[in-house]
């Protein structure tokens, strides 16, 4: 049986200063080789920061980590010094919503690719410049000899992404982290992208975590789906499962809240309030102050977990478990 | 040059036929020079609204879809003379701006919502304060217009008594923009512009937002020109729908009729770009290469030509303008489109 290449165990992670959040509580992931996960959140429900956790991005003196996270057999918490530079960008890498900020704005982008590739596995000046114009050719950006030579500044928003995408997969990563990278493109630049990553993805069998907040997004681009709410997944699932039979309250107005498909002048089924500030470490289902099918229980005590089919979980009193489990 | 798209006739027609448009804009445009080497030259300029004309009728919600670039913002801000126009007209109730209606009057009818809500709104005032600004400075007595505010702040709902002395950093995204639609009621006008004003807000609060702006519109008879770049969004909300592309109108409909039977190219690309919903059928194709080109120097003829599966020699060479299709009120700018236009699809005139 093949290994996972990414395992976290009841991952939590607090964030320390005028004020503590709590942003992630205890998220259990198991990523096969190839595979293609999508987060699916919003603004605030601990997505990214449990991207950041994988590569260890976040500021080390403010927070916390809880739990285990193994990368390709590697004790991510662990690492430091040479071996975290070596999964940074070697094992792991990522790309992100603003190209503009992850590209180095006084180095030409060849340069960039083929110091990444020089710095991780040793090779010649030259054969770093020979990678950086494979991989620029790879991400389709026209006349890439030319554009070896050219500064971010002087590339479009979808040209700037392309050479992100070359950049983070220079060095052949086993994981790929997307943190909502086509959310700021335009929609005929955005659809692109994605078929892009997809291919890319399946040319060099790397695994991919896609954080995003669009679920046409998720479909586009993953096998399975986990749902974030308040730093927890409360439901996770194939694609056509989280899609076609959602089963917690959230998910379901999320669906309804893409509006693909809903009816003119019909009113929306709009999840009321707004999500937790996540201050104090949650004693009852979170999302119970706006469920519109809570209990009197949901306040007061954590959700059962309803485990079904390996990777298909829901978090709430309403999934029931198979009889013979 | 002069051929940038002439407004066509049937462009200006009056929609519904029998009363006349509550807004229309004539032949709209707006060029930006850019400045630039050493004596601050003009090097060039951005054609940002090239010729635009659309009517709007009382009541109803005209979507503006397109992508970064087109002008759809620069025609929202054109409306109520944030930017001036170099050219074209805007009358509103067959009244002209700048001859027989003044940008005072026209703001009080016109109000606008923008994307940022925090950078809508001063740090510095409460709310209320927000929301009775511009009555107060047009002359309505301080206590009524504390009075009205309280008002409108329960009728997007939020609760006074909680958020009236409350300031825009204690409020939430979704909080501060029911707080700038109310504060573009406080005048009571026949039309509210909304720029995108949803985009930023997450899924689960735009839905809320988007059934309070469907509340008011009822309850007020409310008009609204809806500016996004969703079209999930764009068909929910709209009756009628305009694409614009690099500075002008490619295609404008009933929304069912445009969402269901595309004729511009670029209509049909913008569609064709949603993500799929269905695991069984995702994309397998992109509808388009390449970025958006911008609007500084725009290809001559129809400026979707360079990118356009469909272009032909007369594609470059000429400006298609809008043409009125067989069926209701769907105006398209695509010689293909155009019969006797010169195009191998279009067809013979009769």
């Amino acid at each position: 049986m093949t290994m996972p290449l990414v395992e976290m165990k009841d991952v939590t992670v607090r964030f320390h200063g005028a004020r503590t959040v709590h942003a992630v509580n205890g998220v259990n992931l198991t990523l096969m080789p190839g595979e293609t996960l999508s987060i699916l959140g919003e603004s605030g429900s601990g997505k990214s920061v449990t991207l950041k956790t994988l590569l260890r991005l976040l500021p080390e003196n403010r927070t916390e980590i809880g739990g285990e996270v193994r990368v390709a057999g590697a004790d991510v918490l662990s690492l430091d010094g040479r071996a975290l530079a070596n999964h940074r960008g070697g094992v792991v890498s990522m790309i992100f919503q603003d190209p503009m900020l992850a590209l180095d704005p006084v180095y030409t982008i060849g340069d960039q690719i083929a110091e990444a590739v020089m710095r991780h596995e040793g090779v010649s000046r030259q054969a770093g410049l020979a990678r950086a114009l494979d991989m620029l050719t790879r991400v389709r950006i026209p006349s890439p000899e030319r554009r070896m030579k050219a500064y971010p500044h002087e590339m479009s928003g979808g040209m700037r992404q392309r050479a992100m995408i070359a950049l983070a997969l220079a060095c052949r990563p086993k994981l790929l982290l997307a943190d909502e990278p086509t959310t700021a493109l335009d929609a005929t630049v955005q659809i692109q992208i994605l078929l892009l990553l997809r291919e890319l993805q399946r040319e060099f069998g790397m695994a991919m975590i896609f954080v995003t907040h669009d679920i046409g997004v998720a479909v586009e681009v993953s096998d399975r789906i986990a749902v974030m709410y308040a730093g927890e997944f409360v439901e996770t699932g194939t694609v056509r499962q989280i899609i076609r039979e959602p089963r917690h309250p959230y998910t379901k107005g999320l669906l309804a809240a893409n509006l693909h498909g809903a009816v003119k002048g019909e009113r929306l089924d709009a999840i009321p309030g707004a999500p937790p500030a996540l201050e104090t470490k949650p004693t009852a289902c979170s999302f119970a102050p706006r469920c519109p099918v809570r209990l009197d229980g949901c306040e007061s005590a954590r959700p059962p977990v309803a485990h079904f089919d390996p990777g298909r979980m829901v978090r709430c009193i309403h999934a029931v478990e198979p009889a013979m489990a | 040059m002069s051929n940038a798209t002439s407004p066509s006739p049937e462009a200006a027609a009056p929609v519904p036929a029998s009363r006349a448009p509550l807004l229309s804009v004539n032949g709209l445009r707006k060029h930006f020079p850019l400045k630039g080497g050493l004596f601050g030259r003009t090097t060039g300029v951005v054609r940002a609204v090239d010729g635009v004309s659309f009517d709007v009728a009382e009541g109803e919600t005209l979507g503006i879809v397109g992508e970064s670039g087109c002008g759809k913002s620069t025609t929202a801000r054109l409306l109520v003379d944030l930017i001036t126009p170099d050219d074209g007209q805007i009358l509103l109730e067959s009244r002209r701006l700048g001859v027989d209606l003044d940008v005072r009057e026209l703001r009080r009818h016109v109000q606008m919502v923008f994307q940022d809500s925090y950078a809508s709104l001063n740090p510095r005032l409460t709310m209320e304060d927000a929301i009775a600004f511009g009555p107060r400075v047009n002359g309505m007595p301080a206590a009524k217009a504390t009075a009205l505010a309280h008002e409108l702040l329960a009728k997007v709902g939020l609760e006074p008594r909680r958020f009236a002395g409350r300031y825009p950093h204690e409020l939430s995204g979704g909080q501060r923009q029911r707080v700038n639609i109310a504060r573009a009621l406080a005048f009571s006008p026949k039309i509210v512009i909304l720029d995108e004003a949803v985009s930023a807000l997450d899924k689960s609060v735009e839905a809320q937002v988007l059934n309070l702006l469907a509340d008011l519109k009822k309850e007020l008879g409310l008009t609204y020109i809806f500016i996004s770049h969703d079209l999930n969004v764009v068909r929910y909300i709209s009756d009628r729908v305009m694409v614009m592309y690099l500075g002008e109108v490619a295609e404008i409909g009933p929304v069912e009729t445009l969402y269901a039977n595309p004729t511009h190219p670029y209509t049909r690309a913008l569609l064709a770009a949603m993500p799929s919903m269905d695991p069984d059928r995702r994309t397998e194709e992109a509808p388009l290469t390449g970025d958006p080109p911008n609007p500084i120097n725009p290809p001559s003829g129809c400026r979707f030509h360079p990118r356009c599966a469909k272009a032909e020699g007369v594609c470059s060479a000429g400006s298609p303008g809008l043409f009125k299709l067989p069926s209701d009120r769907h105006l398209v700018a695509c010689h293909a489109a155009i019969p006797g236009s010169g195009h191998s699809l279009a067809e013979m005139p009769a």
